[in-house]
């Protein structure tokens, strides 16, 4: 099955608005999917008997920074007894009324997404809906801001230690 | 007949029998000197270099340099390691648990300023001088075993500067004044 033949299957599933841009150009092909179908689709990929996405090997988020406006989620798939891998990409506003950017969780399918979540959650400042333990994972918990986003500044001292050199 | 000999000569040797002058501050110190016990912790990259230092082809142990699984029992702490923000309270913390007089030997470029993560490391302590005391920067990224070595040897000279007596003689000549 081809990354085309899973775009297909996709598409005769949900309807032909549900994938946006497909990139084969890339070493793994990428789908980018809207928001508000993430959930949908994911389980669908991970049910599906032809799809059968049953590994979740990475979760990363990134942020374009100020100027673009946008949050990515990127999900990279893999399906261990048909040996394909697929990239699902999603894109959030940056600020939705001044609140950060939301996602659903897909940790209630793949557990791996639980602590990758949390990376993306501590280091880029993305709420996950739904997640079962969203706390900082690598910061302390009384940490100001998420400093992978590209205006983060850091904060002066912590815990009466002067934080810059 | 030989055999005699090399009893008297290692009689000798030994000062057995005879009598050695010191005074008690300069024995206190070169005890204290000769066993220096470190926390046993390491932080990172660093702290492989401090174990390969313990272990036998460096061999602190023939300073009576041997790692300690307890603050409490520990002389000096060797801060071999980038120190992070979250990090830095459980170093503060252990530091105080250690019982006085005790030492510090910071290891290394990430311990002494930040490192390489002077700029841009916001998670990075830039120096754990910030925290707690130093004694002795062992500069190097990591050092080799030998320069953790020399900074051994630039404590046990601080060491045996001291006058760990002195201040308890003059608490007491004070007590006497007072009552008197």
């Amino acid at each position: 099955m081809t990354t085309h033949d899973i775009v297909e299957r996709l598409k005769s599933k949900f309807n032909t608005d549900a994938i946006l841009v497909v990139n084969e150009k890339t070493a793994q092909p990428i789908i980018q999917i809207p928001a508000n179908l993430l959930l949908d689709i994911c389980q669908f990929l991970h049910e599906d008997e032809l799809l059968y996405f049953d590994f979740m090997a990475c979760l990363t988020g990134i942020d374009n920074g100020p100027e673009k406006g946008t949050m990515e989620v990127i999900y990279h798939l893999t399906s261990i007894p048909y040996q394909r891998n697929l990239i699902l990409k999603v894109m959030l506003p940056r600020q939705i009324d001044g609140k950060q950017p939301s996602i659903p969780s897909v940790s209630s399918i793949w557990k791996t997404a639980d602590w990758h979540e949390r990376e993306a959650f501590d280091l880029i400042g993305i709420h996950f809906e739904n997640h079962p333990d969203l706390r900082r994972i690598l910061l302390p918990k009384d940490w100001e801001g998420h400093p992978l986003q590209k205006d983060y500044e850091e904060q002066d001292s912590y815990h009466g230690i002067k934080v810059k050199y | 007949m030989s055999q005699a000999i090399d009893f008297q000569e290692n009689r000798l040797k030994t000062g057995e029998g005879g009598i050695i002058l010191s005074s008690v501050e300069d024995l206190l110190n070169w005890s204290r000197l000769s066993s220096l016990w470190p926390m046993g912790f390491g932080l990172a990259c660093c702290a492989i270099e401090m174990m390969a230092s313990y272990a036998s082809n460096y061999d602190l142990e023939r300073f009576g340099i041997f790692p300690r699984p307890s603050p409490r029992q520990s002389d000096v702490m060797i801060v071999a390691g980038t120190v992070t923000f979250k990090m830095a309270d459980r170093i503060r913390r252990l530091y105080e648990q250690m019982p006085e007089p005790r030492y510090v030997i910071s290891m290394g470029s990430c311990s002494n300023c930040g490192g390489p993560y002077w700029e841009h490391g916001y998670h990075v302590v830039k120096g754990i001088d910030r925290i707690i005391p130093v004694d002795v920067y062992v500069p190097g990224c990591p050092p080799r075993p030998e320069a953790l070595i020399g900074g051994f040897l630039k404590l046990q000279e601080k060491i045996r500067q001291e006058h760990p007596i002195a201040p308890m003689l003059l608490l007491e000549l004070e007590a006497e004044n007072h009552t008197t």
